[in-house]
């Protein structure tokens, strides 16, 4: 054995019998400490495999009754046996987009007011309560939006809202979701440039803005990007913060503040409910979220990777 | 000329305001945003939070929230345990043997996806390998989707915290005649303790207020159900779910899910503070 073999290369052989053998088992339980570890590090390995085939296997069946046409039709209609992914991807898509647009620059603004302009004294606190705030489950969020948005935009934008629910209205409460995430994010990453090149900037007559601007935004360009297409991913995956306010239409409707659905609200709402071929296109719509959402998280963490490595 | 006179300062002092403001216009906005669900979330639910809320099952009229506070806590305790031990293990390897190897690049870009994967399909993956198999939804199924969703968490708190215990400690350790995994266990998990302490109760606080990967796994229940995992098992999420939409009709209901929505929102936050807390304290 290859630990016998060390101990006595290592010159222990002139122990006795009982040290020898007490050493060599402790020598044993290392390797299998070490083995026992890895098995469960490897699990996470199988996990995505397994979570990956048990999709392919369980939406199988609809793929192979619809294959592309999967993508192409634009409605969901289960009485009539009709499954188009179109509608939810084009909602998942559109609702992600809006959650962005408005998240980012309210984030980044959030972000350098934090790390640029706060008194000192509001620093900790208020960075301390973003963090909070990201920990909200998302149900209240969705929630909020059905009591309290939904109908302020219906009273508000009567002509743009006619019933508050609909895709914007998704997301706006996805954004609202982000915000705190991004926020976060993004502070950190800022805090990250060293305080000198602050410094110099600043020693060379730049204002706040252009400090912020030409020095530490292009310094940590990988981080910030990366926070966003964090934000991004949970946003595409987000259920609850949806389903309640996006309409629940599964026919496709090309605007932007009409009722539509997304992939992961038409699966909490249909899926229980489902059984053969639906519940298997719903399977599909899950596999395709994953594969979506895959990519997206891809992109960030090497984004993310490459700028942390830079500076820490 | 004074060169505060000069059109550039003027125009640059200009823009520094301008810009200046716009971010703090998005901080008030952000804020309001974020403190007005706040304040909706505690007028709407601390009217009907009562003591018999914490102590009665659900029911269509009247009720309380009893038996969903109790299988929520039940599922996430039982989750957060398997997960720390698999995460815990995963993660120790992770900082501890995998060097600079592939295979330990390629765990911690897997583990880096599950950590941010949508929810819902942790449901759907757990349903299709348990829910099928097994013929029926049940509290084991919650438990699996809850652990699948925490490990990560605990992988990754694990891994960070091992790697800010310095090798001097480790190679005095050795020093002293002691096996690797002896160091692992006595030297390295004391120092790094309230660190992944900390990881874990984030994670507690993360799966308490899931929904979505429960929908298909544990489903619901308005029964008292205090240990059998085996049958469906009533949850939080959940009740608050079903109440704002199927149950839509009955106004009790809703606002039922408000006051639930009210106690879990402040249990995690007080997890969360509590985390917080605790990792200042040991650091």
């Amino acid at each position: 054995m290859a630990t016998t073999n060390a101990i006595q290369a290592s010159g222990l052989g002139h122990l006795s019998d009982a040290t020898r053998k007490r050493l060599q088992r402790k020598a044993r339980i290392d390797v299998w400490f070490e083995r026992t570890l890895f098995a469960f590090a490897f699990a996470v390995l199988l996990l995505l495999g397994a979570i990956i085939a048990s999709l392919m296997f369980s939406s199988w069946p609809a793929i192979q009754r619809y294959g592309l046409d999967f993508f192409t039709e634009n409605r969901w209609a289960a009485n009539v046996e009709v499954f188009g992914a179109l509608p939810a991807i084009y909602g998942t898509l559109l609702t992600s987009f809006i959650a962005i647009v408005i998240a980012v620059p309210v984030s980044f603004g959030i972000a350098i007011f934090l790390t640029e302009q706060c008194p000192g004294f509001l620093r900790q606190p208020l960075g301390t309560l973003i963090e909070l705030l990201a920990g909200i489950p998302s149900i209240i969020y969705g929630m909020w939006g059905m009591e309290v948005l939904a109908p302020l935009l219906r009273t508000w934008f009567p002509t743009v809202f006619p019933a508050g629910t609909g895709l914007a209205t998704a997301g706006i409460i996805l954004a609202v979701m982000i915000i705190p995430f991004i926020t976060a994010v993004t502070r950190d990453v800022i805090n990250t440039v060293p305080a000198v090149m602050r410094e110099s900037a600043y020693g060379l007559g730049c204002t706040t803005w252009e400090v912020t601007r030409r020095v530490i935004l292009p310094s940590v360009k990988g981080g910030l990007v990366g926070g966003v297409v964090l934000g991004l991913g949970r946003a595409l995956g987000e259920t609850m913060a949806v389903t309640f306010v996006i309409g629940n239409n599964l026919f496709l409707s090309t605007t932007l503040t009409g009722q539509g659905t997304s992939i992961a609200a038409l699966i909490a709402n249909q899926f229980s409910e489902s059984d053969g071929t639906q519940r298997s296109a719903l399977l599909a719509l899950g596999l395709i979220l994953f594969l979506i959402t895959f990519a997206v998280l891809a992109f960030a963490r090497y984004l993310l990777r490459n700028s942390t490595g830079r500076h820490a | 000329m004074d060169i505060k006179q000069t059109p550039l300062y003027r125009r640059r002092k200009r823009l520094n305001q301008l810009v200046m403001v716009l971010c703090q216009l998005a901080t008030v906005i952000g804020f309001v945003f974020l403190f007005a669900i706040l304040f909706t979330l505690v007028t709407k639910g601390i009217g009907s939070i009562s003591p018999s809320t914490f102590v009665e099952r659900t029911r269509m009229n009247g009720g309380g929230l009893g038996n969903a506070i109790w299988g929520t806590f039940l599922m996430t305790c039982a989750a957060t345990v398997i997960g720390t031990v698999i995460g815990v293990a995963a993660g120790t390897w992770l900082a501890e043997y995998s060097g600079k190897g592939l295979m330990a690049k390629v765990i911690r870009f897997i583990n880096d996806i599950l950590l941010s994967a949508p929810s819902i399909i942790i449901g759907l993956f757990i349903y299709a390998v348990v829910v099928v198999p097994m013929g029926n939804f049940s509290g084991w199924a919650g438990v699996l989707a809850l652990t699948v969703i925490i490990v990560p968490v605990v992988i990754r708190s694990t891994e960070d915290m091992l790697r800010l215990i310095p090798n001097s400690l480790r190679e005095a350790a050795a020093a002293l005649g002691a096996h690797r995994w002896w160091i692992i266990v006595r030297v390295c998990y004391s120092g790094a303790r309230a660190g992944i302490m900390t990881g874990i109760l984030l994670g507690f606080a993360r799966i308490s207020g899931e929904t979505a990967p429960l929908l298909f796994t544990s489903l619901n229940s308005n029964q008292w159900n205090f240990f059998d995992l085996g049958s469906e098992m009533a949850n939080l999420p959940m009740t608050i779910y079903q109440n704002m939409t199927i149950n839509a009709f009955i106004p009790d209901l809703v606002a039922l899910a408000w006051g639930g929505a009210l106690i879990l929102t402040a249990a995690i936050l007080i997890l969360n503070i509590a985390a917080r807390y605790f990792s200042r304290q040991r650091s």
